[in-house]
């Protein structure tokens, strides 16, 4: 690691001021994907700003028809929480199956969605929900924030705040892990809300998480893992590396679709 | 240099840091706490799990100065008086180990899954929840057999699970 000075500021008022004054500064959250990148010294901040001491950025709360999840709050906190497990069972399940117990233990859905790894898990989630994100100047949709590979539309200096989920009639989602890392080589997030449905997917797009249009259609005509036979996705744009090819990336978009669709569907 | 004042293993601490130490380097350098081992560096085997206020997380992956007035025990915190905490006992009479690399992290995440899950664990859960420990020895077998006989052993013991995990 390159040397850095460490600020703990106690609000993220406080911590938006310290962006907007010093050169070269950057957020620390639970730190699982910044600490790993500046031990490589492939990030290096002159200013480290620990968000780990705003309380203001904890939490998780019902309010009306969505459930309010705050940026600092760990993916264990998701995972366990009674409302999150009573509103949306399908994102407590989620949050259960990111990494491993202690990676859950530190890292938060806020570093989770500005970081916007194409292999990670929420963005599906946010995308599939219809999710708000909330940031210390903005509100933006999760299609308007997900902007690519590793990018979001958060400008300098910019903080997310908390993210607004939207509760939905029924949602469901399924992965396939890496054996070796636990993030997804394919996960993909189904939800219903009226007679909309959306399906996102994680972990095998080029640019990152996107919509599948040609499953959403099949869907909303009959929402049942059986109407999604015989629909393929293609294996153009989809990520292929060491651990999956394109094509079986693109057929495992199908397979986790199903699953995804059954669980939401409770069958 | 910065200052960061914990407490380990009931014991306050202050030390004065570089801002990169990390929480394995604090525990192993400056206060010689020498049985959280690094394995990796990279947050994947496991090896340098400690609890942080309770629960375990990955301690190469965190900031010395982010743990500033927190509470954290290692391996050594968990034995009494020189009598052996109800898990390592356990790893010690199922032969949960061959070179020990792994143990401390082992041992740390297991008594952390048993005030997650509770005293009966069976073994598709202890080796699910084993995700982030990685072991070149053991092929995991004994590992899993001694998580099952130390969570039982815990429910048993006088103390209960927080209160011999901190
Ligand atoms: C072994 C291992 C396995 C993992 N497996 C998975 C997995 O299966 N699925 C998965 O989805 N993820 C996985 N992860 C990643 C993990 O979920 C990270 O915690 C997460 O990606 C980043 O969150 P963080 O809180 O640690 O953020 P940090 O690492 O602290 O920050 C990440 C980035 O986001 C920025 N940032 C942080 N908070 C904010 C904020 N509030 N506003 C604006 N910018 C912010 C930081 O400046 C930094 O650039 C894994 C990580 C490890 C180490
Ligand atoms: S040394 Fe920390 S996870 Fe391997
Ligand atoms: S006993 Fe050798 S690494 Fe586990």
């Amino acid at each position: 690691m390159y040397a850095f000075t460490y600020h703990r500021p106690a609000t993220a008022r406080q911590a938006a001021g310290l962006l907007a004054k010093k050169e070269d500064a950057k957020l620390l959250a639970g730190g699982h994907t910044l600490l790993p990148t500046m031990k490589q010294r492939l990030a290096s901040p002159t200013h480290l700003v620990d968000l780990g001491g705003c309380a203001d950025l904890r939490g998780i709360e019902r309010k009306g028809r969505n459930v309010v999840i705050g940026a600092m709050t760990t993916h264990a906190e998701v995972a366990d929480s009674a409302v999150v497990r009573e509103a949306i069972p399908s994102l407590a399940y989620l949050a259960s199956h990111i990494g491993d117990p202690h990676v859950r233990h530190r890292g938060t859905i806020g570093g989770s969605v500005a970081n916007n790894d194409p292999a990670a898990d929420y963005p599906a989630a946010l995308m599939a929900l219809g999710a708000t994100i909330v940031t210390n100047k903005r509100k933006l949709t999760a299609e308007e924030f997900f902007t690519g590979l590793y990018e979001t539309a958060l400008e300098e200096g910019e903080i997310v705040v908390r993210i607004s989920f939207p509760l939905v009639s029924k949602a469901g989602y399924a992965k396939f892990r890496n054996p070796a890392s636990r993030y997804a080589l394919v996960g993909v997030f189904v939800a219903k809300r009226g007679s909309e449905v959306s399906v996102a997917v994680t972990g095998a797009g080029e640019g990152g998480v996107f919509r599948w249009p040609e499953a959403e259609a099949a869907l909303k005509a009959r929402f049942a893992a059986k109407s999604l036979d015989g629909i393929k996705h293609t294996a153009k744009g989809i990520n292929a590396d060491m651990h999956a090819d394109a094509e079986y990336r693109a057929h495992l978009i199908g397979v986790m679709a199903r699953e995804a669709v059954a669980r939401a569907t409770g069958k | 240099m910065a200052t960061v004042s914990l407490t380990v293993n009931g014991k306050a601490v202050t030390a004065n840091v570089d801002p990169r130490t990390l929480l394995v380097q604090l525990l192993r350098e400056n206060l010689r706490l020498t049985g959280t081992h690094v394995g990796c560096d990279t947050s994947q085997c496991g090896a340098c799990v400690v609890h942080l206020d309770g629960k375990a997380v990955k301690s190469c992956t965190t900031l010395a100065l982010s743990v500033d007035g927190a509470t954290v025990t290692t391996i050594e915190g968990l034995a009494v008086n020189g009598v052996l905490h109800p898990m390592q006992e356990a790893f010690r009479e199922h032969h949960g180990l061959q070179c020990g690399y792994c143990t401390p992290g082992m041992i740390m995440a297991a008594v952390d899954m048993v005030s997650r899950r509770g005293h009966s664990l069976d073994e598709a859960t202890i080796r699910d929840d084993l995700d982030g420990n990685i072991c070149r020895c053991t092929g995991y077998h004994n590992i899993v057999k001694a998580i099952a006989a130390g969570a039982e052993a815990m429910g048993k013991a006088a103390t209960p699970t927080r209160k011999a995990a901190e």
